[in-house]
């Protein structure tokens, strides 16, 4: 069993969702239990997975036990389980925020919600770069449906632009995926990582054109700077947990950057080493800028809080970029809370929508609420964490990043981070104060929340304390996980044994 | 061989591409379409063009690499469920909007 448990994280989604298919209306309490319960074994199985890649040893699953380089592998590292784990707990959150009326205002909800899971967590574990096309096609095809869930025309119109993009994006990974192949003649990526090692010369151009497109499609999916048009207006409009479920979709492209780039294009690989960098590190930059100015031009809650995941994308990049090991934990401690906290802010806005009535999430004056203050007390708690002021865990994950910067490096992160830091903070403060205290005079609107909202919210939302308290255990953990990434070599020696003598 | 090849997949890709940018849903998914028709083609080609060779070892000297044969297989059925899709969608966005500018906006000037 301990075996095959590194297959759980996709077999189990696909399971749920195949239950799921059963009758596609009504049966309500049935198909919500069977995706909580999923969704809870899938929390249980990725923390026995962290446990598993804490000790520092890789292992991998062969699929049908075909041996790699030739057989589909599932890898697990310390980063594919630490991304599985947040995964799952943003898929408890936004599953149990689903179950307060959100999930029947369409058709099939729960069953697409884990089939997205599967496509996440496949494209978190995989080990193949053409079964991490597969795997992203399925999230993608999960979340196409998601995002036209419960109809309605800002989400079509949204819809068809996110669609159109992704699948020339799918294209132009097929067509990189291709040229790799054709150059190394493998897809395995510690394979071609061992194989990039004797390349001969003359195939240098291609494989640079063929990673310098995968860049391309996965710059698409995680939103930096000249192809990031269409999250807001895609997040803004989508179903709120299905908008928290998407707050881990672009760091599905950040986590593809940051494995291909750090395991294939590392040092073994000669002219090519590090080829991305300068690519990211300044893309990185302008995104953080132009989301600053974003999150202050957006009038409306949703927006602002794409804008403030547009924010998160760009501070990753450059984690990415600055290429230390020191940076990619500081990077992967961020991701963990940003995912959270984020994912926490879109539930929180639906329900303040929700319970406004008519003005919805603009930012505009309405009548007082039922709930206020409740409301506006997670609401400060949310800003405070993500804009990044002590105590809570943005202000933690923002140091860390800072810190990490070196040299010539500090003089463009620093300014850059923290003026998006004060945007944030400014749109924020004021989001806040014009919803909760600029009311009209009257009698308070809206109905109260439905219990599973805000335990959904709150559950996302409480990892802002809970990564202050822990922050010991794990920044250890992700830490160790930036060493483990700085030393690919390891990997390829567990997948491909023989591997380490022709060196 | 090696040329006709590349210089119908560039021809397929560039109408795929033109295509893509238009402003009226239905080119765009008709770009779509052909830009996977060029993709599958460029995939097809990626293990080296074999004529008259076989995908299985031992049955003749020439060897076909079979691996790209199966992606292209995999590559296709997903093309396949993503038009049906986006031709489903882009319908609903035309019924939806009232005309079927990619924006959803009534033109002003044409």
């Amino acid at each position: 069993m301990i075996q095959h448990l590194i297959v759980l994280p996709v077999v189990l989604p696909l399971i749920a969702g195949i239950l799921l298919l059963y009758q596609r209306q009504g049966l309500v309490r049935y198909k919500r239990a069977v995706s909580v319960v999923a969704s809870v074994l899938l929390l249980f199985v990725s923390i026995a997975l962290v446990n598993q890649a804490a000790s520092g040893e890789i292992t991998y699953y062969a699929l049908g036990d075909w041996q790699p380089p030739f057989g589909v592998v599932l890898v697990l590292d310390r980063l594919s389980a630490l991304m599985v784990l947040v995964t799952a707990i943003l898929a408890v959150g936004a599953v149990i925020f689903a179950c307060g009326g959100d999930d029947e205002k369409g058709s099939n909800f729960h069953g697409l919600f884990q089939w997205q899971l599967l496509g996440i967590n496949g494209a978190f574990l995989t080990g193949d770069l053409f079964n991490l096309f597969v795997f992203f096609e399925v999230l993608l095809l999960a979340s196409y449906a998601l995002l036209l869930h419960g109809g309605g025309k800002a989400r079509i119109h949204a819809s068809v632009h996110y669609v159109v993009l992704n699948l020339a994006g799918s294209s132009l990974f097929l067509i990189a995926v291709g040229i790799l192949y054709g150059a190394t003649g493998t897809l395995n990526m510690a394979d071609m990582a061992h194989k990039l090692a004797s390349l001969p010369a003359e195939r240098e151009g291609l494989v640079t054109a063929g990673a310098l497109m995968l860049l391309v499609v996965f710059g698409l999916k995680s939103a930096i700077l000249p192809l990031y048009f269409w999250l807001p207006r895609a997040y803004a409009a989508a179903p709120a947990p299905v908008a928290a479920l998407f707050a881990i979709m672009t760091k599905v492209g950040i986590y593809a950057i940051l494995r291909v780039y750090s395991l294939i294009f590392s040092d073994q690989a000669g002219g090519l080493v590090a080829l991305e960098q300068p690519w990211i590190w300044w893309l990185a930059l302008a995104t953080l800028a132009a989301a600053g100015v974003g999150v202050i031009a957006a009038r409306d809650l949703r927006l602002l809080v794409a804008y403030l995941v547009l924010i998160s994308v760009g501070t990753l990049l450059a984690g990415i970029g600055m290429r230390s090991p020191a940076a990619t934990s500081a990077l992967l401690f961020y991701l963990i809370h940003t995912t959270l906290i984020t994912g926490g802010l879109f539930l929180l806005a639906e329900m303040i929508g929700l319970q406004r009535g008519k003005p919805g999430t603009r930012i505009v004056k309405g009548r007082p609420l039922v709930q206020g203050n409740a409301l506006s007390i997670t609401f400060f708690v949310g800003a405070i964490a993500i804009a990044g002021l002590p105590p809570l865990s943005g202000a933690l994950g923002k140091a860390l990043m800072l810190n990490a910067a070196e040299g010539s490096e500090r003089l463009w992160l620093w300014p850059l981070l923290l003026l998006t830091s004060l945007a944030s903070l400014i749109a924020l403060s004021r989001a806040g104060s014009t919803l909760f205290w600029r009311s009209h005079r009257g009698s308070p609107s809206g109905s109260i929340l439905s219990r599973y909202q805000w335990i959904g919210m709150l559950w996302l939302l409480s990892a802002a304390p809970l990564m202050v308290a822990f922050a010991g255990p794990v920044s250890s953990y992700t830490q160790a996980t930036g060493e483990q990434l700085a030393n690919p070599q390891l990997l390829i020696n567990t997948l491909l044994p023989d591997a380490g003598d022709t060196q | 061989m090696e040329m006709l090849y590349a210089i119908t997949t560039g021809i397929l890709t560039a109408c795929g591409l033109y295509l893509t940018l238009r402003r009226r849903t239905f080119p765009v998914v008709v770009g779509l379409t052909l830009l996977s028709y060029a993709v599958n083609l460029f995939l097809f080609s990626m293990g080296g063009l074999t004529t008259d060779g076989a995908a299985l070892v031992n049955e003749s000297k020439n060897i076909a690499d079979p691996l790209p044969q199966a992606l292209v297989l995999t590559a296709i059925v997903i093309g396949f469920a993503m038009t049906a899709f986006v031709v489903i969608l882009a319908m609903r966005a035309r019924s939806e909007a009232g005309n079927d500018h990619v924006d959803g906006k009534k033109e002003d000037h044409e």
